[in-house]
């Protein structure tokens, strides 16, 4: 598998230079070097510039409604465990709206990867803050600084229990990738944080802001991703400095894992026949 | 004169009390012996306290509906005789306990004194007061503890020998008590008659099990009364059957799991009330626009808003039949008690797989909560129906796969995930044939038309409403839902004079509608009466809508009660 091979005839519909590019490539990149086939991803894509990927992406996908991506992600991957299912989601979609699904699918730790297009703006929606603005930032529905503080995805998604929690950064698309080749490879929930300066809404975060700031986990020889304190503590630096990296892993049972009814041939390859309830009638006679 | 063969009884006391598992219990003796059941719960939305009703009529033939007026009451606590007390009849007695009940002088002759904490006690504990009151009952209406011991013993078997033994006791006490002490000349006689092969079951129940006979193999909710019994159900059989069966974070959490496991390839349902429902809207439209095959179960209590939780009503068809901004095809079935539940929720999972839209299942509290007697479920009739789902060796010889192919029927064949040569997206944006986004304005009318088209095909094998009594006569009754029940009691209970001048049209298929047949119908009928378990008569409204035929007599309620059987008889006397 090459990474053209999961690309569409559909001309992409984002804006040269925008950072979901990076994500992009790096996703299609991850996934032909794990030698996976189209039709064996299910991509489940939130509402805004980043599920308008959906058209561009050669694999089987669900373009969801905003924010309820990741729900749709856990039900597929339940019914067929075949499936690599990979949900990618604006921060509007995931932080905003989508908030409470992406609490539970930590708790619970389905099989399936979430990566957040991070670029702090709704952007599809011309470039209102997103949950993830930094406090004070400026856009059309806050002209006087956003007053909320910002979500930090990273800390959340270790507080809920995340099994896999990493952020990358578009412009350096090669750890991305890496990242992204680790979190499929999981054995359950991945969270991945995608830094992805939007160049049109947001002038602040841009990549040179970015390219300033991030520093790899990886380079930390001292940096231990089973340790969950650790972690917590990185995971709440962001200003002067960004770390980007996978912040935390552990190898907790999956949400599949716990169902015994699940084990051996996937749910839905097994056979539909009219179920025989006598057996089940006993308890009302 | 004795009456013989049929009882209303009514148990009543603080939640707590043991009220409904006593009901469940005097249901199965009484069904053991060989008779027929309907029972009916009322209980505030709380967990102890509260004033908690269970109310069971007794009957040789089928029974389906309930009275306003009670034989036997048994009243655990001085609140039944405030609250439930008129709704004796003449003759009717109530077992009150002595050692916490006073009855006021007006109703002394019809009181029946046990001292049911005293025995309770000397079974073994206070908790017992049920049990004693049962076997009291058994007493006064000639039946003898044979069945009754058995259905105690099974009941309790799964909390060990002690608790069996001390149940039985107190079942005996309460028998004995009576025995001894009154004279058994009460009106009503339940001698033991000949067993049927019947099961005492409520419509959530058989819904579920109707849904499992057809190859539910995911089912996701939330809790909300009145339709979490499916949930606590086919949670309680889903290890062994080999389902998935999931309690998600929210209703829009469950069905957007269910779409997404739908979209696997799996045969979902979702069930929820009137507010889970409401924020399922925005995915039943994507549903619909996906083409994505799903059963949604909307067991209705009173609204709006929190409304009333524990209490029946029938006053969200308008809202399923319009839910959700644009337009899409559905279509909304209404089961009228556990039998009808049973066999709409296997055919569900076929049109939902077969017509690929949205399937809306409509019930309500009295009959998802009320436990009947149907003769055990058969499932030989039964089809598996999956539409055109492709499989591998049929998708192998289509070039160029189109997901939403434009066809006559207006279905397109399905591909699912992990197929080869069939990729395509389900896209919540206006699509083409593939699945790609796409605005222009030939292809919206082609989708739109094409998804439409779907609801002709099915209009041409819709089934009929349903004609009870005589289809021939010109005075028509016309209901949909838990409603069937009163009406056919009341019906059987009028002189054949009168049965013979009427007919009941119930219409169990409400989308599509069967326009032609209902038009027909009214347009022959002198004399037309709809009945509706809420205030703005929501099937008149559809009816209006369809045929032009406003229908003026109507018969509405909803103050959260069923129907009485007393009610529909006056009526229907008089119609
Ligand atoms: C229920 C609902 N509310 C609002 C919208 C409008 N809407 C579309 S995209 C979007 C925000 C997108 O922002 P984000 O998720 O961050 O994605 P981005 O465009 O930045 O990639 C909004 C609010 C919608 N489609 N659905």
């Amino acid at each position: 598998m090459k990474e053209a091979d999961f690309t569409t005839k559909y001309e992409s519909t984002w804006c040269p230079g925008c950072g979901n590019f990076g994500l992009w490539i790096a996703m299609k990149q991850a996934l032909a070097e794990l030698g996976l086939k189209p039709e064996n991803v299910l991509m489940v894509y939130g509402i805004g510039c980043s599920g308008n990927g959906v058209n561009f992406t050669k694999t089987y996908a669900w373009h969801s409604l905003h924010g309820r991506a990741v729900p749709t992600a856990v039900g597929a991957k339940l019914a067929n465990k075949e499936l690599t299912v990979i949900v990618m989601a604006g921060d509007g979609d995931g932080m905003g709206e989508g908030m409470g699904h992406f609490i539970h699918a930590l708790r619970g730790n389905a099989d399936i990867t979430y990566v957040v297009h991070d670029n702090k703006t709704y952007s599809l929606t011309t470039g209102q803050a997103a949950p993830t603005a930094n406090k004070g930032y400026k856009a059309k529905s806050t002209p006087e600084g956003i007053i909320e503080q910002a979500v930090n995805p990273v800390s959340l998604a270790l507080a809920a229990g995340g099994s896999f929690v990493a952020r990358g950064f578009a412009g350096q698309a090669d750890q991305l990738k890496e990242i992204f080749k680790a979190a499929i490879q999981h054995k359950g929930f991945s969270f991945i944080d995608a830094l992805q300066p939007c160049i049109t809404f947001n002038k602040i975060n841009t990549f040179k802001w970015y390219l300033d700031r991030v520093y790899s986990l990886d380079d930390n020889s001292e940096y231990n991703r089973t340790d969950i304190k650790q972690a917590f503590k990185e995971s709440l630096i962001w200003g002067k400095k960004i770390p980007v990296g996978i912040f935390y892993q552990n190898n907790r049972a999956t949400y599949s894992d716990h169902l015994p009814q699940l084990k051996g041939k996937t749910l839905i390859k097994r056979p539909v026949q009219v179920r025989n309830v006598a057996p089940l009638l006993k308890e009302f006679s | 004169m004795k009456n013989k063969n049929k009882l209303s009884w009514k148990i009543a006391g603080e939640a707590g009390f043991g009220i409904k598992s006593a009901g469940i219990m005097f249901g199965k003796i009484f069904m053991k012996a060989g008779y027929e059941i309907f029972d009916y719960v009322e209980y505030p939305s709380l967990i102890r306290g509260g004033h908690n009703t269970f109310q069971l009529i007794v009957g040789t033939h089928s029974v389906n509906s309930v009275t306003k007026g009670v034989d036997i009451l048994v009243a655990l606590n001085q609140n039944t005789v405030y609250s439930n007390i008129t709704e004796l009849v003449p003759g009717g007695v109530v077992i009150y306990d002595k050692d916490k009940v006073k009855l006021t002088a007006k109703y002394k002759a019809q009181g029946i004194a046990i001292p049911l904490t005293t025995l309770a006690k000397q079974a073994g504990g206070e908790l017992m007061r049920n049990v004693v009151a049962i076997g009291a009952t058994l007493a006064l209406v000639d039946q003898d503890l044979k069945i009754a011991n058995q259905i105690v013993k099974n009941n309790f078997k799964r909390k060990g020998e002690k608790i069996v033994d001390n149940n039985l006791k107190a079942l005996k006490l309460g028998f004995d008590f009576i025995k001894k002490n009154f004279k058994q000349d009460f009106l009503c006689c339940l001698p033991t008659l000949e067993a049927k092969n019947n099961i005492l079951i409520t419509a959530n129940e058989s819904l579920a099990l109707g849904a499992l006979a057809g190859g539910l193999n995911f089912y996701v909710a939330y809790p909300m009364t009145p339709s979490s019994s499916i949930l606590h159900y086919l949670a309680s059989v889903a290890q062994k059957l080999g389902i998935v069966v999931k309690h998600a974070e929210d209703e829009i959490g469950v069905i957007n799991m269910a779409l997404g496991a739908s979209h696997a390839g799996a045969r979902a349902m979702v069930g929820t009330s009137g507010g889970g429902f409401a924020l399922m809207v925005e995915s039943l439209g994507l549903t619909g626009l996906t083409e994505t095959p799903l059963v949604i179960v909307n067991v209705q209590r009173g609204g709006p808003a929190t409304g009333l939780p524990t209490w029946t009503e029938q006053a969200d068809m308008q809202f399923m039949l319009r839910a959700a901004q644009g337009v899409f095809p559905r279509i909304v079935l209404a089961p009228g008690d556990a039998q009808e539940a049973f066999d709409l929720g296997a055919e569900a999972l076929n049109l939902a797989e077969t017509y690929q839209l949205p399937i809306l299942i409509l019930s309500d509290k009295l009959i998802a909560e009320g436990n009947s007697t149907v003769p055990a479920f058969k499932t030989n009739h039964l089809k598996i129906n999956r539409g055109k789902l492709l499989n591998q060796t049929q998708l192998n010889k289509i070039k160029g796969y189109k997901r939403y192919k434009v066809t006559n029927d207006g279905i397109s064949p399905r591909a699912l995930p992990g197929m080869k040569n069939g990729l395509f997206i389900a896209n919540s944006d206006e699509h083409n044939e593939y699945g790609f986004s796409e605005e222009g304005s030939a292809n919206r009318i082609a989708q739109v038309d094409k998804r439409q088209r779907k609801l002709d095909t099915f209009a041409k094998v819709l089934p009929e409403p349903i004609i009870y009594g005589n289809p021939k006569a010109k005075k028509t009754i016309v209901i949909w839902g838990s409603t069937k029940g009163v009406l056919l009691d009341a019906y059987t209970e009028l002189k054949s004079r009168q049965q013979k001048k009427i007919k009941i049209m119930q219409l169990q298929y409400i989308w599509p509608f069967a326009t032609d047949f209902v038009k027909q119908v009214l347009n022959k009928s002198r004399k037309v009466l709809l009945v509706e378990n809420n205030s703005n008569a929501q099937l008149g409204q559809l009816i209006a809508q369809e045929t032009g035929i406003i229908i003026k007599d109507k018969l509405l309620k909803y103050d959260g009660r069923p129907f009485y059987r007393e009610e529909i008889i006056k009526v229907l006397k008089k119609f």
